[in-house]
Formats: C-alpha cells, structure tokens, sequence
C-alpha cells in the first residue's frame, strides 16, 4: 500500500482546512475556529492518554495562555499575534515545567484530580483578582499580523487560517512525537510501566514531557480561543471547560491526530445546533450523542482509520 | 574468594516482622550459570529484586562494577547491564510482539530514544526481528500479546531484556506457566543464547531436572538465608536441602 509521508497529509489537511476561509459563513469559520483551538488543548491530552494518564485540569493552560496574551495585549501593548501566541506558549511551558515533574508521579484519579485541582487553584485566584476583572474578565483588542491590522472578515479569515497553519504544524508534529520512538515507548508505558522501567526508561520523565508539551499546546489554544471570542474570564479554568477537552479527547480516542481536531468540531457543531434547537434541553440532546457516539466506537473517532482498531481506549 | 562480577555482602531485608532476607553473601563469578531454589516465600525473589532494585535492602552492599548498586532505581541497575524477567512475563498487552521487541531495542539503542526517528524504521525492524529469530518466536511477530502461549511469552520477556548491553541476567522462573513439553527446548534457547553471548545468569526455579540441567551451582534458600552454595551434586543431596526445600528423602 503506498505510504504518504507526514508532510503530505499536513499539506492535504491544511488545504482542507484553509477552504474553509473560503466557503464557510461568518458564524461557521468562527465556530470552527473555536473548534480548532480547543481542539489544541485536547491534542495535548490525547499525548498523555498515551502514557495511560487524563489531565482533568487543561483549563488551567488554556486559561493561563488566554489571560497572559489579555495582560500582555491589555497592560504592554503588545499586539502581534505571533507575539501573543510566543509569550503565552513560554508562560504555559515554564508553568508546566515546574508542575509536570510533581505531577508525574501519579497516576489514574489522582493524577486527574491533582491536575484539576491545580486549575481550580487558578480559577479561583482569577475570580477574586478584581484588579484584572475578577469573575468578569477582562476583553482584548483585536491582534495585528505582523503589523497588519485587518478587520471584518478579513480579520476572521487572518485569525482563522492563522490557526489553521498551527493546528497542521501541531499536528504534524504530534504525528512525528507519536510515530517516532520516545511515542512507542510512551505507548508502552501506558501498558506496562514495570517492562519500561526495567528496560531502563524513566516512565516519570515520558509522564512529565506529555504534560508540558500538553501545557504548551493548552497555553496556544487559550491565546487563539481569547483572540476570537475577544474576552477572557475565569471560566476558562473551570471545571467543566476542562471536563469539556476530556469529553472530546476521549470522543477521539488516542490513536489517531486528525480525529482530535474532527471530534472538536463535531462537539462544537452538536453543542451550537442543540443549543438552538432544543434551547432548554440542549445538554442532554450534547449527552445522548456523546453517548452513542462512545457506546458505538469505544475506541473513539480514531478507531475508524487506525490499524489498531478495536483496542480500547 | 575470587572477585565475582556480582558480589554480595551481608544484605539483609525485613517486611514488618517477616525477615525475607538474613545476612545474605554471595560472590558470583562472571558467565557462570545459578539457580536458585527453595520454598515459597523463602527469599529467592527478594534476593532478585534486591539485585535489579525493585526492592532496596536494609543493609549490606550489592556490588557490580566496582560500584555499590544497594538501593539504586531498576531503571539505572539496568543500564548497568543487569537485566531481568519476569515470574508472570511483563509484556505490553497492547502491542504486537514485534512492537515490543521495537520498544525494547529503542531503549536499549546506541543512542537516547529518538523524538523524530520512527520506531519501526527498516534498522531497528532489522535488530528487531533477528532477535526473535534467535528466540524462534519470529513467526508471532504480528500478534498481540493476549494471542501467544505462556511460552512464548517467557521467551519473548527474556528477549526483551536481552536487547540491551546484558552482563548479569535474572530469570525468575522462566518455566512456570509453560507447557511441560516446552520447558526444556525453552531452556535450551534462553541458556545457549546468554552463554553466547558471555552473559551471567542466575534462574529462579522450582523444577529440580531443570535446575539439574542446566546451573553450575545452585544457591538454596530457607527462610530468608542460604543454606546451601555449591554444584546441582551436591546442593541437590544435602540432607538439609532436602529436609527444607525438595522435599526428597534424605
């Protein structure tokens, strides 16, 4: 069978993806633009279901990347979004440098709960700090791009093929992470960490690189989701945001990268319409097809194309 | 006493008022073959997980190398080339066989384990399936774990551990769990694999004709000490041994 390289299949998904600037309607490239940096966040989750851990608490990152491009655009002035994204990324790297080693000595509930915990510590930080809003958060202008400063559409279409170009890039480079040796190890270590330490890798060191690289892609999806909504608040670290990545990480499973993105839009796009046809019983018409969607592929989203279809996730 | 490859001295280990391990010594010399019998719960599998550091001891030294290893991360004894398997094989469920051969050549590679370089690039696919080859288990290699008979499990445990730089190999009983007809010619390619390779190896076993066969000498434990340390001749008919751990009249 011919193998496409990796390079390739970012070409092809970036393409896809950038027709959307094209034929998608204002209130649709939005959404998926919203779709597509949540959908960061998840991929930084699908990395650890990897290593056999779920962080519960990415809202932490997504949080912190969005109100450090806020206070950066708000209190320096700082406007490029190359500039925002680079900061934010930097703030969520160190921030999950100092909590990844501490955090990769657990595993299961509590290293789920640990990590919500840490995001709950933040939100409720965030929501007594009146100084930078409090519980109302605080609004950002909208970016440059490299000293161009576009609006309307233009503006939508920039901020939306922006994230296009960093979803493929991540992608693309969480491909190359999961194909490449340090990526079998960690799937190893999901299964058996015994095997992996007596053949002499440090499990604590893959479970602390998964949740800084995770922190990293948090901080980048929080910066791109406050660019298009153009407010930030403490809701961002809450628990039902970081619920929310886990719903559609596990709704995608971990065994493929684009059906992150696919099950981000997807929950968007169920979430939306619901929403505006069942306006009072949106969530449950969210819960049912989650349901089935979890009942029919235990896998996730990524069992349909993987050759490892059928193991559970 | 000549210097053994693995000299231990002295080490002692207690869980609560069980004492697992009473002043324990020996000296084992390089590309020798032991074994190590008694009853359960008599202190052979601690003795092992103190030398591969699954267990740290309350006193007395490990020495490898020249160096004290008492105490040190399994992770680090094994990249000091002593290596082990597994009573119940440690395999990765999840993966196939040949994938598991591929994560334990990756860490065991002539360099760190790789970010950007595939897993299953054509060298370490290569590396991969001649070790398989060499434990005669190539012909699972597309299998998952869940698939394989116990003895191909064993097989593919200890290949595992072989992948890397192995100067001191620690089986713990790599016949239970196998069919009776597939213990000896199982035997036969673990033993003649270390032995061409230089490698010391200390077994655990049960199996007397086993132990019989195949060790040089055999260590026998009761109650947490050596009570006997010599040839399969002569440990297996001190009255002792056969008292406490074979249970064959004297």
């Amino acid at each position: 069978m011919m193998r496409f390289s990796i390079f390739t299949y970012a070409a092809i998904g970036f393409v896809v993806l950038a027709a959307g600037a094209i034929v998608l309607p204002d209130w649709a490239m939005f959404l998926f633009a919203m779709a597509l940096a949540k959908g960061l966040v998840c991929l930084g989750i699908v990395g650890m279901m990897r290593g056999g851990v779920v962080s519960f608490g990415q809202g932490l990152y997504y949080c912190l990347g969005a109100y450090t491009a806020t206070l950066a655009a708000n209190f320096l002035g700082v406007s490029d979004i190359f500039l925002l994204t680079l900061l934010s990324a930097a703030v969520c790297l160190v921030v999950g440098m100092i909590f990844g080693p501490l955090l990769s000595s657990y595993r299961g509930i509590f290293f789920a709960m640990l990590s919500l915990a840490l995001s709950m510590v933040l939100y409720g930080s965030l929501s007594k700090m009146s100084f930078i809003g409090g519980t109302d958060g605080l609004n950002i202008g909208a970016p440059t791009f490299l000293g161009w400063a576009p609006e309307g559409r233009p503006l939508q279409t920039a901020l939306y093929l922006y994230v296009v170009t960093i979803v493929v890039i991540s992608g693309a480079l969480m491909r190359v992470y999961f194909d490449s040796e340090q990526g079998l190890i960690t799937l190893a270590t999901r299964d058996n960490e015994l095997r992996v330490e007596y053949l002499g890798a440090s499990v604590r060191n893959i479970m602390a690189f998964n949740y800084v690289f995770g922190a990293l892609l948090g901080g980048i999806g929080g910066t791109i989701a406050v660019l298009a909504l153009g407010h930030v608040d403490p809701e961002f670290a809450f628990w039902t945001t970081s619920g929310e990545f886990v719903f559609v990480a596990i709704l995608a499973g971990y065994l493929s990268v684009p059906s992150v993105f696919v099950a981000a839009i997807i929950l968007e796009l169920v979430r939306s319409f619901s929403n505006l046809y069942f306006p009072n019983t949106w969530q449950l018409a969210l819960g049912i097809f989650l349901l089935i969607v979890i009942v029919a592929l235990p896998s996730g989203l990524g069992s349909l194309v993987s050759r490892r279809k059928g193991q559970d996730t | 006493m000549s210097s053994g490859v693995l000299e231990v001295r002295d080490v002692q280990k207690t869980f609560g008022a069980v004492t697992a391990a009473k002043d324990i010594s020996v000296s084992v010399p390089q590309g020798s073959i032991y074994s190590l019998i008694g009853t359960n719960g008599a202190g052979k599998t601690t003795f092992v997980n103190m030398v591969t550091g699954y267990i740290k001891p309350d006193a007395g030294t490990i020495n490898f190398g020249g160096r004290n290893i008492a105490g040190l991360p399994p992770r680090q004894i094994t990249r000091l080339g002593i290596h082990r398997s597994f009573q119940i094989a440690q395999l990765c469920n999840e993966l196939t066989v040949e994938e598991n051969m591929l994560v334990a050549g990756a860490i065991h590679g002539q360099t760190r384990p790789s970010f950007l370089r595939r897993s299953d690039d054509a060298q370490a696919r290569d590396r991969a399936m001649a070790t398989l080859e060499r434990f005669n288990i190539a012909e699972h290699r597309n299998r998952l774990i869940p698939e394989l008979s116990g003895g191909v499990k064993k097989l593919l445990d200890i290949a595992m551990a072989m992948a890397g730089e192995t100067q001191i190999m620690l089986l713990d009983e790599p016949t239970s769990g196998v069919a009776a007809d597939e213990k000896f010619p199982i035997m036969d390619l673990v033993i003649n694999a270390l032995r061409d390779e230089g490698v010391t190896v200390i077994f655990v076993e049960h199996d007397m004709d086993i132990v019989n066969r195949y060790s040089e000498r055999v260590l026998a434990f009761y109650d947490g000490q050596i009570i006997a340390d010599d040839t399969p001749d002569v440990v297996l008919s001190d009255a002792e041994v056969q008292r406490y751990v074979t249970g064959a009249p004297a």
